[in-house]
């Protein structure tokens, strides 16, 4: 048991430092009946280092791994490539295995990089204000929808249609309990955003619309007029973002008139991990910042007058307020808010630029010849690195087929719209600067295979 | 106001240099770093990055026009911006790192090797179910052990960190209730709990009512039966409870909720403490989150990430959340859908993106198989033992409210009792910092006036645990005798104490060109 350090000589003398017989005279508080005799029936014993690297090594050979194969997955998570110096800087020690800087003396280091972090996000989404991350896009949307209905008192919420479903379904599953009202639908299989239908919709009381951009469909459209429309009426825009990478080219939701921004921080610096751990980026105007959930750094000098940061308006936070508090997080996604930060000072606004500017181009290549693809069509007129083909018959067994051919090639709209006929036939292809034009040509051959 | 080429600003260089004695204002290895803003450009970059092939635009005309404002660094640059700002951080692989509630223990590096294999860490969430077998494995291996060791039904992975999973608990019991037709509007929270866990009863639509403690620090239990009712819908416990003390009368309290018709929610910070000696399924719990990070070692990385599975009775279990995995022969099956078995309708939905803590999973299976069953019930031992040994190694010097009552579990609680007028748990805190050590958790629980409470955890050896014990003795003994020093400790840290009422009331969030920031005062 490799680590733990203390010797069965040490436990015999602290024992008696303690004044106790055995350990057990330390569990007495434990009812006899809910104690147990010896190591629990059914678990294994303890093993080697090499004997765990070995079985999860065997584990890991039974997944495709994105970097080994034509890859076209998005849909809120995508593979985009990482410098080797991201991941040596995170698993520094210091940062690596430090807790929250609930002493800033001590942890000026993560507080620097949390206060440049908010800077980062705040220009990136065009807002005066971000916090230190939350867990993920999807609850920090959630999040936004309730901060919303706090600085609003209004608590009717109107979700486009092409919000990202998993993300609507949290937000339905969260409203069950609170009582909000969510209005939304699915999307349909068209050029066009539903935003006429946003705009007929948004009424006095309405607390938020919330648009995601580029959406599901990877469609991008112009937010100003469903801006206006709401603050005509009294609602605030939430805008959710999922790709990050598309705001290096493409203009801010906060430029357009969006009171909030949310989304995934994930393509920036974070790897694909199945899912999580995964880094929520929330910004807003600055009217707004004490409504805001979670974590914020501020600055501040010390005793001798040296610039420092510090936690602060924890007023608004759980272990002050209590059943009053803005939101129950009190946690933040701080090593993958150091990732995500890293990344984005080794890119710049040149290299951001230039990265979008790649992925932008790959995509449109993509669309190009898989549109050429018998009995295909494209869905988008607009898109950023993400675009959605129609194809002659459902998705999912496609992607199956496809992946028996070593292309991961797309998300069926089938799998986040179980049981919508018109849907199942849509594929979100996404195309980030990982893609080779000879994966390109490797996905539409097989596409070709698999459709004739 | 200029910049210089190194970054510094003269003025703020000046006043710095005066203080220490130094132009730049280092103090040999302590290494001053301005931000990022005030040594990048938005013309450096340490990427190459290839030229676009070229496309026509297909951006809805929505190119970007106005700078984004992001400043670049070199790669050798960024490489030193952040090793240097990393030396301003205590870390637990610099020493003991105290934090009651918090459980900051050896994070083993095999755990960071398995994540960082291209088999989990390079799949996608929404990729075939075919093509991640391997992953889903792990998280099925993981929940088994989870369900073991804690002795119920189910386990829902998803819930992204404790105060997530605390949600999760509340909502399924919520869910369970209203399956049953059964509305209860309160759930009742002992005043010594988290903030979380009535901030998580008030997000899920809970009334939030409080519960006394006895003077023994334990939930008062007849004030709680006497609370309990038909409005009642549940009781949030944590055990072992943030006094370090094992709820010596938890099945009781469990067997009264029940027959209120009420279910036991149990925040499990504090797992690692009776882990592989307890089941909290033989206490009556009906549901509990585990801190991977605590209990199994995942790092905390400056504040995250997190993992709060939560484990599930069986009358909570079917109304878990999506998604989860199911083995069917060899092969492992993702649930994403309500309405694929007879559980359907059940289910309280979904509460995150995709499924959960993926990257953290692994790490937790891999403490957890280095320990196994016999390891980790040492863990619990461990934990206790030295805790226990800190409370007696410190009991004369330090009061110790609930010392005189048995001992503790796997954290040792203090207050500022006995301490010279004018002096602070702050005080202590801050020449711990001197003394080369991160402070213990300070002012928390509420119920103790100036608690400090210490958690060693089980990897610290009995010559660091002396160690410590000999530096807080020292400060304890300066704080009795009113040593002035100790008031404005600390000395030898990159900071000394910071100002955090003027960040609160005048919050500077973001960084601001120096004009800028001028013009807005």
């Amino acid at each position: 048991m490799r680590y733990l350090p203390l010797t069965p000589e040490d436990r015999q003398a602290m024992l008696a430092t303690i004044g106790a017989a055995s350990i057990d005279d330390l569990f007495v508080d434990v009812p006899a009946e809910a104690r147990l005799s010896g190591p629990i029936a059914n678990l294994p014993g303890h093993a080697s280092e090499m004997a765990v690297e070995r079985h999860f090594s065997a584990l890991a050979r039974q997944n495709m791994a994105a970097g080994h194969h034509p890859f076209f997955l998005g849909c809120g998570a995508y593979k985009h490539h990482i410098p080797a110096s991201v991941d040596h800087l995170i698993q520094r020690g210091e940062f690596l295995t430090a807790y929250t800087p609930y002493q800033p003396e001590i942890a000026q280091g993560t507080l620097q990089m949390l206060f440049e972090f908010q800077t980062q996000v705040a220009r990136l989404y065009g807002c005066d204000v971000a916090n230190a991350s939350m867990y993920d896009g999807s609850t920090a949307c959630w999040e936004a929808i309730t901060m919303a209905a706090r600085v609003t008192k209004r608590t009717k919420a109107i979700l486009s249609s092409g919000l990202h479903p998993h993300y609507v379904s949290l937000a339905k599953t969260m409203a069950k309990f609170t009582g909000d009202q969510l209005m939304t639908s699915a999307p349909e299989l068209s050029a066009e955003t539903d935003s006429v239908q946003l705009l007929a919709a948004i009424d006095a009381d309405t607390s938020c619309v919330v648009v995601q951009y580029p959406d599901i469909l990877g469609r991008i459209e112009d937010l100003s007029a469903i801006a206006a429309k709401a603050h005509e009426q009294g609602a605030l825009l939430v805008a959710v973002v999922t790709e990050p990478v598309a705001l290096g080219t493409i203009r801010s939701p906060g430029e357009m008139g969006a009171d909030i921004v949310v989304g995934e921080g994930q393509s920036i610096g974070v790897g694909l991990q199945f899912g999580g751990p995964y880094v929520g980026l929330f910004a807003c105007k600055e009217k707004f910042v004490r409504q805001m959930p979670g974590r914020l750094c501020g600055e501040t000098v010390d005793a001798e007058g040296k610039r420092g940061f510090v936690l602060t308006l924890s007023t608004r936070e759980q272990h002050i307020r209590r059943e009053k508090a803005t939101s129950n997080i009190c946690t933040n996604a701080g090593l993958c808010a150091l990732a995500f930060s890293i990344h984005m000072t080794l890119l710049g606004e040149r290299g951001l630029r230039d990265l979008a500017a790649l992925n932008h181009a790959h995509a449109v290549k993509a669309a190009e010849r898989l549109e050429k693809v018998p009995g295909v069509s494209l869905v988008n007129e607009s898109f950023f690195n993400e675009f959605t083909l129609k194809l002659p018959k459902e998705a999912r067994p496609v992607v199956r087929a496809l992946a028996d051919r070593k292309v991961l090639g797309g998300v069926s709209l089938g799998r986040l719209y179980p049981g919508n006929p018109v849907l199942e036939k849509g594929l979100v292809v996404a195309v980030t600067e990982v893609v080779t034009p000879e994966d390109i040509e490797a996905f539409a051959i097989a596409l070709e295979e698999v459709l004739a | 106001m200029t910049i210089n080429a190194s970054g510094w600003r003269p003025e703020v260089g000046a006043a710095v240099a005066e203080s220490a004695g130094t132009y730049t204002g280092n103090r040999a290895l302590m290494l001053e770093e301005a931000l990022i803003f005030e040594i990048g450009d938005s013309k450096t970059t340490g990427v190459d990055i290839a030229a676009p092939p070229a496309v026509k635009s297909r951006l809805a005309g929505l190119e970007r026009h106005r700078p984004i404002g992001i400043p670049g660094l070199s790669e050798p640059e960024t490489v030193r911006h952040y090793t240097r700002l990393s030396r301003q951080n205590y870390a637990i692989d610099l020493g003991l790192f105290p934090l009651g509630s918090c459980t900051m223990k050896h994070n083993p590096r095999l755990n960071e090797k398995v994540a960082r294999m291209k088999g989990f860490a390079d799949i996608h969430p929404l990729a075939p179910r075919e093509t991640v077998q391997g992953a889903l494995a792990v998280i099925h291996e993981l929940a088994h052990w989870l369900v073991t060791l804690t002795g119920m039904k189910a386990v829902a992975m998803s819930p992204k960190a404790g105060a997530h999973g605390e949600l999760c608990g509340i909502l399924a019991i919520r869910a369970a209730l209203e399956a049953r037709g059964d509305a209860r509007s309160t759930i009742l929270v002992p005043e010594s709990a988290h903030g979380t866990n009535p901030a998580t009863a008030a997000f899920a639509g809970y009334a939030v009512e409080s519960i006394p403690a006895t003077s023994e620090g334990r939930v008062d239990l007849a004030a709680l039966s006497a609370r309990l009712g038909p409005d009642v819908a549940g009781v949030m416990i944590t055990n072992p409870n943030t006094c370090g003390l094992f709820e010596r009368d938890m099945k009781a309290l469990s067997a009264a909720v029940h027959a209120a018709g009420a279910f036991v929610y149990c925040d499990g910070a504090n797992f690692n403490a009776i882990v592989g000696r307890v089941r909290p399924g033989d206490l009556g719990i009906d549901a509990m989150h585990i801190n991977l990070h605590k209990t199994f070692s995942t790092p905390h990385g400056g504040g995250g990430p997190g993992s709060g599975p939560v484990v599930l009775s069986e009358a909570l279990a079917p109304f878990a959340p999506l998604p989860y995995v199911e083995r069917q022969g060899d092969t492992f099956l993702l649930i994403e859908e309500e309405t694929v078995d007879e559980r359907q309708g059940k289910s309280f939905g979904r509460m995150t993106a995709f499924h959960g803590q993926m990257g953290m999973y692994t790490r937790a299976l891999a403490y957890i198989l280095s320990h196994g069953a016999d390891g980790l019930r040492q863990v619990a031992e461990d934990a206790v033992l030295n805790a226990n040994y800190v409370l007696r190694s410190l009991d004369d010097v330090l009061d110790a409210p609930f010392g005189h009552t048995g001992p503790c579990m796997h954290e040792a609680l203090f207050s500022d009792g006995g301490l010279a007028e004018g002096f602070t748990t702050l005080d202590i805190a801050k020449a711990l910092i001197d003394e080369g050590y991160h402070p213990m958790t300070m002012y928390f629980p509420l119920v103790v006036h100036g608690a400090m409470l210490i958690e060693p955890t089980e990897t610290e050896s009995k010559a660091a645990l002396d160690q410590f014990i000999g530096a807080l003795r020292s400060v304890a003994m300066r704080a009795k005798q009113g040593d002035p020093l100790l008031k404005s400790a600390p000395h030898y840290a990159p900071r000394r104490r910071l100002d955090e009422t003027l960040a609160a009331r005048k919050p500077v969030l973001v960084w601001k060109e120096p004009e800028e920031a001028v013009a807005a005062e």
